[in-house]
């Protein structure tokens, strides 16, 4: 797993992570059961603020996606795999949703934008509910 | 412990009718690494001295482990658990490097022998050299290990990177990652770089003219800033009177853009309002307040 964090971007750097290791995980770099690095070699690795690490795992544990086994370190948890599975499947509909959007002669960042903008509207609306 | 290891209650510093601090309140949490930002003359200089004893405030109050910066006896035995690496130095030049340490740790009945040698090691000192003939980036170097081998509870140190290349400016961020990770040390450091800060640092206070202008958890505050892009469909005659928390509107045509800095929701609905108004929202970096926080005030 090769993670690389922008520090200036704007994004919080434990949601870069989360999504990285995600990412990570859903490429299969990193599979069920493998065990992640401990807090502080992550820290020192990405040179980062260990409690952004601590936090990053605290998140991941709570979405179910890492086991952290006290004394033992964290592990990537079983279930994910179907996860992944199910992610492949929905890259199938992505890429037919863009291809549809890209004969319409939208450029990529469009399409992005377009993504970006139903997805925040999606969460809007279910914050109001 | 304390909650805060540094305190300060409107503590103000001037020099003449020059006001170098004014009024500042700070709370650095335990065991964060908190950065201390700001411009060149800013004040953060003046802040660290004021919580060494080093100047007396004019006004206001401050406390390092609970303990009030004037109360002169008892801030000795709290300037033990503080290492202090400055911004000039200020080391004995006709002393060995190999001397200063022997000097300085002679001071500190918990002298870490095991720090000492591992950053001599990975610094790669010399020790028979004079002091004042090491470079700048060096100076730097030796600085940190006689701060961090002393067994400190706290760091203070002002621009420790200023002056080191970025091999060094890695080396010594990764080696404040790891003690705050293995020491529970609490790590209070000035800086205009920026980057850095953004990389390492949990909190974050932005200083200007002596006054604490933006502070907090570095995630909360990119969570809460944000830039919001607006187009209209015709041209605002009127500038919009904004309800709180736009921090500043820059117009260019039909083209609005907002820095914000809470109260999204509220601003979101005045938006709305605007003749055919579409909106983009876009994250922030420090840099980005930091510079606008600074050019508004």
């Amino acid at each position: 797993m090769i993670l690389r964090l922008n520090p200036s971007s704007g994004i919080p750097l434990y949601l870069q992570l989360i999504e990285q290791v995600k990412h990570a995980i859903e490429t299969e770099a990193i599979r069920a059961g493998d065990q992640l690095p401990s807090v502080r070699k992550m820290a020192e690795d990405l040179v980062i603020n260990p409690n952004t690490v601590a936090k990053v795992y605290r998140e991941l544990e709570r979405e179910g996606i890492i086991e952290v086994r006290h004394g033992a370190g964290a592990y990537v948890h079983d279930s994910v795999v179907s996860r992944t599975k199910l992610m492949r499947k929905a890259q199938g509909v992505v890429e037919s949703a863009v291809d549809r959007l890209a004969s319409l002669d939208l450029t990529e960042d469009e399409v992005r934008r377009l993504v970006e903008n139903e997805l925040a509207v999606r969460r809007s609306k279910t914050s109001k509910r | 412990m304390a909650e805060w290891v540094i305190e300060t209650q409107d503590l103000k510093k001037a020099f003449g009718r020059q006001p170098a601090v004014d009024g500042l309140n700070l709370r650095v949490p335990s065991g964060s690494i908190f950065g201390f930002l700001g411009k060149n003359g800013a004040g953060k200089t003046t802040t660290i001295e004021l919580l060494l004893n080093i100047v007396k405030p004019s006004s206001g109050h401050a406390t390092v482990f609970g303990v009030p910066i004037a109360d002169t006896l008892r801030s000795t035995e709290i300037r033990k658990r503080i290492g202090f690496v400055s911004e000039d130095k200020g080391l004995f030049p006709y002393m060995t490097v190999e001397q200063i340490i022997r000097f300085t740790r002679s001071f500190f009945p918990s002298w870490r022998d095991d720090l000492e040698r591992r950053y001599l090691e990975m610094f790669n000192l010399p020790l028979k050299k004079k002091v004042g003939d090491l470079s700048k980036g060096t100076g730097s170097k030796l600085m940190l290990l006689l701060a961090v081998a002393r067994g400190a509870d706290l760091l203070i140190l002002d621009e420790p990177t200023d002056g080191l290349d970025p091999a060094a400016v890695d080396e010594v961020l990764k080696e404040l990652v790891s003690l705050a990770a293995s020491s529970g040390i609490t790590i209070f450091f000035s800086s205009h770089q920026l980057p850095e800060v953004e990389q390492i640092a949990e909190h974050v206070c932005i200083i200007d003219r002596g006054k604490s202008i933006v502070e907090g958890a570095l995630d909360d505050l990119k969570a809460q800033y944000q830039r919001i892009q607006v187009v209209v469909d015709r041209e605002l005659n009127e500038p919009v009177r904004w309800v709180d928390g736009v921090v500043k509107v820059r117009q260019e045509g039909r083209t609005l853009s907002l820095l914000v800095s809470r109260n999204v929701e509220a601003i979101l609905a005045q938006i709305r309002s605007l003749p055919g108004a579409s909106t983009e929202q876009f994250p922030v970096s420090l840099k980005d307040i930091f510079l606008e926080s600074v050019r508004n005030n």
